[in-house]
């Protein structure tokens, strides 16, 4: 099968609901050819929002525009648009098999009937839904529904592909390995993509590039890695990871330094008086003397690892964890080293 | 029943009993020489071959009507219903409240209603599609409010949405997407619309002319008019034509339900 692999544009695309609400404020996005981004963000953010406005669901305000590749189709319903798009619970027709329900947007289209039995076998067997064409989606688990609706999706040719939480309705075990499947089968199609999610492990899973979204408006867009490393708000550090807090005075702050006990880290002034870091960039180790120390407070047992809570001077407690092996007892004391190019700004900008 | 609660098997014994009583009595009556004098009188079926006679022509128009008012509630009511659910604002709620109308009003009114309108024109008065017409405008909610309750499911209206994604204009995604999924309610609403029609009295009986008489309009008749035997034998008639029926349309909403059921 030939997809087409094009640019997908959004710019000032808003959303105010009749009753004034603003869903989404004026939006601007860029998903680059053959790109899957990812649209994260808790509830309300306004993601699925905007996800329905690039498909056509929804009409954007005045003056919003999308383009697919150079083409606006701002104006146009979804039926138009040529968007694959698969749903929150697959949305499959229940009272077609497998086949038909993949075969659907083909016959829509008026394509021969020969064409199209080649087409719907050959999106069979990428989707390794063979033997189940004549079964009906009542009889599939949920994997393989996913599998059908991404099927069905792609079927016709679409210039872009949407998913809306497409792994919300499956239990978290089976959607931690239908996560990687989904991310496999997406980087085969090589389509420009468009992934909703709320879950951040599966959009760093499956997306090339994310934006995070908050109360509608993106905060900030870039490839997981950089925005887990660098982000540049707290809200971005805080959504895609846990942080530790730590504070310190406004001469320290001047000095570019962070003091905790009796190390000096250097840390630059324009990060601000708070401070954030991962619990994963914090090392503990037996009391030395030319290192801070801290007491552990709590001591929990997580399976494949240790998390422990950890007074240092007069921050507040420290969480980080440790190998699930680790001796360290709560009321041990212990030497604290953070790896100095980890604090994160927690200013909101 | 429970053997360890006595009452509670007795109450439903005593239910039960004052419940089916009148029904074999009625049916014991239709097959009586003279119900007065009870079994003593001995047993014919003079009553049920008169009854056949003279009033078959009732079951056959009111299976008629009331096949045809399911069919003509489906073709009006499943895309009112659809319009309904997808809908949105006060004037929506309003024509909702207009629709459920003839079910609060009396069927009587209705039917005046009716008269008064449509009674100068002689040949639609005195044909059954005026009968057809009063059930039609009082089941026709029945049928609505079933198939707008399932247009109005979330999971529907994004099925909904994957045809339009994958481009099926409207009538294209109607036919082949929406009325399948919503079927099962269609046939729940039909049953009803078919049960409600078959039965219906107060509006049939001021609609009807001496011509145009349904299933229950000739019991009444019947019973005003003849003797309590004949009344009787009517109401068997009625058993054995309706309740199988239903029973074969109950068989038959069941097996869709079980097909396209969701």
């Amino acid at each position: 099968m030939e997809l087409e692999q094009i640019a997908l544009t959004a710019v000032g695309c808003a959303k105010t609901y009749p009753d004034g609400t603003q869903g989404l404020k004026p939006t601007n996005l860029k998903v680059e050819p053959g790109e899957i981004m990812a649209l994260l963000g808790p509830s309300g953010c306004g993601k699925t929002t905007l996800l329905r406005i690039l498909a056509g669901l929804e009409t954007t305000d005045a003056g919003g525009q999308i383009f697919f590749g150079d083409q606006e189709v701002t104006a146009r319903p979804i039926e138009q648009r040529r968007v694959g798009m698969v749903f929150q619970h697959y949305a499959l027709f229940p009272h077609m098999s497998v086949e038909r329900n993949i075969e659907y947007g083909l016959k829509v289209q008026g394509v021969d009937a020969s064409i199209r039995k080649k087409t719907v076998g050959e999106l069979i067997d990428l989707v390794r839904l063979g033997g189940l064409e004549h079964k009906r989606p009542a009889e599939l688990s949920g994997g393989q529904k996913q599998r059908v609706a991404l099927a069905r999706a792609v079927a016709a040719g679409p210039r872009v592909l949407l998913l809306d939480e497409p792994l919300t309705a499956l239990d978290s075990k089976l959607k931690e390995a239908l996560r990687d499947e989904l991310a496999e089968l997406l980087r085969r199609l090589g389509m420009t993509a468009v992934y909703v999610t709320h879950d951040q492990q599966e959009a760093m899973a499956i997306a090339d590039r994310m934006a995070v979204m908050r109360a509608g408006e993106i905060i900030q867009v870039g490839d997981p890695e950089v925005l887990y490393r660098q982000p540049k708000h707290a809200f971005v550090a805080n959504f895609l990871g846990r942080v530790n807090i730590l504070r310190r005075n406004h001469s320290h702050t001047q000095e570019g330094v962070f003091v905790i006990g009796s190390s000096t880290f250097h840390v630059p002034t324009h990060l601000g008086q708070e401070l954030l870091v991962r619990p994963e960039d914090i090392v503990i180790g037996e009391p030395q003397s030319d290192r801070v120390q801290g007491m552990i407070l709590q001591r929990s047992f997580r399976g494949d690892h240790i998390q422990l809570r950890v007074r240092v001077s007069d921050q507040d407690p420290l969480v980080l964890d440790v190998s699930r092996d680790a001796r360290y007892q709560q009321g041990d004391t212990v030497s604290i080293d953070i790896s100095p190019t980890s604090f994160i700004s927690a200013k909101e900008s | 029943m429970n053997s360890r609660s006595p009452i509670l098997a007795t109450l439903t014994a005593t239910v039960l009993l004052f419940m089916i009583s009148p029904m074999v009595l009625s049916i014991t009556a239709a097959f009586l020489q003279q119900y007065s004098r009870g079994l003593a009188s001995g047993l014919t079926l003079e009553w049920v071959v008169h009854v056949f006679s003279q009033y078959g022509s009732t079951v056959y128009a009111s299976i008629l009507i009331a096949t045809s008012c399911v069919i003509g509630n489906a073709l009006i009511g499943v895309p009112c219903a659809y319009a309904l659910a997808r809908a949105r604002g006060r004037w929506a709620r309003s024509f909702e409240e207009i629709l459920t109308l003839p079910v609060a009003v009396p069927g009587l009114a209705t039917g005046l209603a009716l008269i008064l309108t449509y009674g100068e024109w002689r040949d639609f008065r005195q044909s059954y599609a005026f009968i057809l017409v009063g059930h039609m405008v009082f089941t026709l909610p029945f049928m609505v409010r079933t198939v707008s309750a399932a247009f109005q499911r979330a999971e529907i209206a994004s099925i909904e949405e994957a045809a339009r994604s994958l481009g099926a204009g409207f009538m294209t995604r109607f036919l082949t997407v929406l009325v399948p999924v919503v079927l099962p309610s269609i046939v729940a609403g039909g049953l009803m619309v078919f049960t409600l029609s078959i039965g219906e009295f107060n509006l049939t009986w001021l609609l009807h002319t001496p011509l145009t008489r349904t299933l229950p309009v000739g019991l009444a008749d019947s019973y005003a008019s003849m003797r309590i035997e004949i009344g009787s034998a009517y109401t068997l008639m009625f058993f054995i034509v309706v309740l199988p029926l239903l029973w074969l349309l109950n068989v038959v909403a069941n097996l869709v339900q079980k097909r396209y059921g969701t």
